[in-house]
């Protein structure tokens, strides 16, 4: 459950200030399927950010899950993003000395979670996303497609509330790009809150919900 | 992230960089291989030292003639008198002290030994029975100066000059002319080699009696004591003070040293020196610091979308400091290692090269340059790790 509410991100470059967000208010309800579409500028990654805990507003109020979490300290937004939030990027943003495997592991391990149970959720991890003879291949080894099925399977192995995906099928061809928007759709089927920022008209129609953005205020919520 | 995952993965990325690695971990090495190496040879050298000065004999005292005025100038100087003559009746003296176990006197002098149309420049000593055991000299031939017979005219020859003068091997018995007088060979001294820098292979010892007369003096060269036991030592030299400032007419215009006190003395400056050979390495350490602090910092730099993520996924500031703690860490638990084999193996080599030399390094320096290794790899990734921690999460996904 993610409640925003008169959320403003105020970029200052040299004595110009600009509004990435400009007084947003957004209720997204668990399991909820919601595309962010608008032109490049328009606040979408960073309200995908603020959404994450990743970036923090100028002012304004975010509750996740029925928590203020407007004012968290460095360390406790971490944690939240560790438990409740996964990350999508378009540049897949894998460790390029790990293995797929290794990549994979590593939200375990900040979590501090055994080795051997590690391991069980790694594998099923490998086998769900159809990886399991790349396991042991670095991200240069892989495909695009595949490469990005290595970031969701990151993404999602602490089961996340909510997947945060910007633009995932940006640097992938029309097909794959339609597999891996199957696979995050099979992620929400399951129950996770799925929101995905698009320039894709085709693939942003796919979503029940659709926002549509401009000089970051929210122009558009339709389901 | 818990401490073990921490090292692994710190572990994996070390390993990933080879060359960034390789570059620090040499320069590490390096600095502790200078700091094993050098303090094995400064500590060697003590000990050589201290072994050889420890080889002249056991609780030895010394008395010299004039005194050493700690005020620097020659002895006597203060006085404006030459210092008055260690005599054989002094040394007499000082041999019925409790304390004394026994005593030698000593004139020494260079003077030409003759024999069958050989003719060679020798150190000759002058002294009595008592040289051989308080300096602990041993014979491979013939006997020494015989106790009570100071007057007959007897020489002992070192090994060497014994090798040049009578190549059969047969040199006692035999006649041989040092200056104007002639001496029979009653013994031959086993080879002992060069001992602070005095080569008793290339002398001959002939009585205090004879060499007096030779060198035309009656003043002793050193009177050389051995007190009784070590407790004796002090006593000793004390005792010996006061018998020759009343022998003296109240005059201390003798000095008078324990082999200990020597010892110490050459101990203390090795000692400081070895520490100060140390430092100097562990500078080189300290330079290796700055540049694992630049090597680092490019890292973080090389690395920023890549903290951006470990971010991402939810990793607090402190786990990203401990990551890049744990490389340095590791950088410089290797740059340690590697270095003290190196220096291990450097002084290994030293004393191949040079037996004589106990180039060991001390445990004290091996301990002290492995951590400063770690020390310094540790601080100089506080500053790295920390700029890595502070990076805004999503400046640094976009690697900016
Ligand atoms: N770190 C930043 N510093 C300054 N300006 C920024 C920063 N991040 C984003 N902006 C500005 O905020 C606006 C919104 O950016 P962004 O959320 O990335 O848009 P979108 O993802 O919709 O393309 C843009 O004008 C962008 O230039
Ligand atoms: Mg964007």
């Amino acid at each position: 459950m993610i409640r925003l509410a008169a959320i403003t991100r105020v970029f200052r470059m040299g004595d110009q200030e600009v509004r990435a967000l400009n007084g947003i208010n957004l209720d997204i309800a668990s399991g909820e399927y919601v595309s962010i579409m608008g032109p490049s500028g328009s606040g979408k990654s960073t309200l995908l950010n603020v959404i994450g805990l990743l970036d923090q507003p100028n002012s304004g109020r975010y509750e996740l899950d029925g928590r203020d979490v407007t004012g968290l300290s460095e360390t406790e937004r971490a944690r939240v993003r560790r438990e409740k939030i996964g990350f999508v990027f378009q540049s897949f943003h894998l460790v390029p000395r790990l293995t797929a495997a290794e990549n994979i592991e590593l939200p375990l391990m900040l979590e501090g979670i055994a080795p051997a149970e590690r391991k069980t959720r790694v594998d099923a991890a490998l086998d769900a996303f159809d990886l399991k003879d790349r396991a042991r291949h670095r991200p240069a080894e892989l495909s695009g497609g595949q490469r990005q099925r290595v970031a969701i399977a990151r993404a999602t192995i602490l089961r996340p509330t909510a997947l945060l995906a910007d633009e995932p099928t940006g640097n992938l061809d029309h097909r794959i790009g339609a597999e891996v928007m199957e696979l995050l759709e099979g992620l929400h089927h399951a129950g996770t809150t799925l929101i995905v920022v698009t320039h894709d008209r085709e693939l942003g129609a796919r979503a029940h919900r659709h926002i549509a953005m401009r000089d970051g205020e929210i122009v558009a919520d339709e389901k | 992230m818990n401490l073990r995952d921490t090292l692994t993965l710190s572990f994996e990325t070390v390993v990933s960089y080879r060359t960034r690695s390789l570059l620090i971990v040499l320069a590490m090495a390096l600095g502790v291989a200078a700091v094993v190496v050098l303090t094995a040879l400064g500590e060697g050298a003590r000990l050589y030292v201290v072994g050889q000065f420890s080889s002249l004999g056991t609780n030895l005292v010394f008395v010299l003639p004039g005194r050493a005025e700690t005020s620097g100038g020659f002895p006597g100087a203060a006085l404006g008198q030459t210092p008055r003559d260690l005599t054989l009746e002094d040394a007499r003296f000082i041999g019925h002290l409790p304390q004394v176990k026994r005593y030698a006197p000593l004139n020494v002098g260079v003077a030409e030994l003759t024999s069958g149309g050989r003719l060679r420049e020798v150190t000759v000593l002058g002294s009595t029975s008592e040289l051989l055991p308080i300096r602990h000299m041993k014979l491979s031939q013939g006997s020494f100066l015989a106790r009570g017979s100071e007057r007959s005219a007897q020489i002992v020859l070192g090994s060497v000059i014994a090798h040049e003068f009578f190549p059969d091997g047969k040199a006692v018995g035999q006649r041989i002319r040092l200056g104007d007088s002639r001496f029979l060979v009653s013994g031959v001294l086993a080879p002992q080699g060069e001992s602070m820098g005095f080569n008793s292979d290339e002398i001959v010892i002939i009585p205090i009696d004879y060499a007096q007369e030779l060198f035309n003096t009656q003043s002793l060269f050193r009177i050389l004591i051995e007190a009784r036991s070590r407790t004796d030592i002090e006593p000793a030299r004390a005792a010996i003070r006061h018998v020759l400032k009343l022998r003296h007419d109240g005059e201390e215009d003798v000095t008078v040293i324990t082999q200990d006190a020597i010892l110490a003395t050459f101990d203390r400056i090795l000692r400081a020196l070895t520490l100060g050979v140390a430092g100097i390495a562990a500078i080189s350490l300290a330079v290796a610091g700055i540049l694992v602090m630049n090597v680092m910092l490019v890292a973080v730099a090389q690395r920023t979308s890549e903290i951006g993520l470990l971010k991402a996924l939810g990793a607090p500031a402190a786990d990203i400091r401990r990551l890049f703690f744990a490389e340095a860490l590791w950088l410089s638990l290797a740059g340690g290692a590697i270095g003290y084999a190196l220096g291990n193996l450097g002084a290994w080599v030293i004393r191949l090269a040079y037996p004589q030399l106990p180039a060991w390094p001390p445990n004290w320096a091996s301990v002290a340059g492995i951590a400063t290794a770690l020390l310094t790899g540790v601080i100089a990734s506080l500053l790295p790790a920390a700029r890595a921690a502070r990076l805004d999460p999503v400046l640094a996904l976009s690697g900016k």
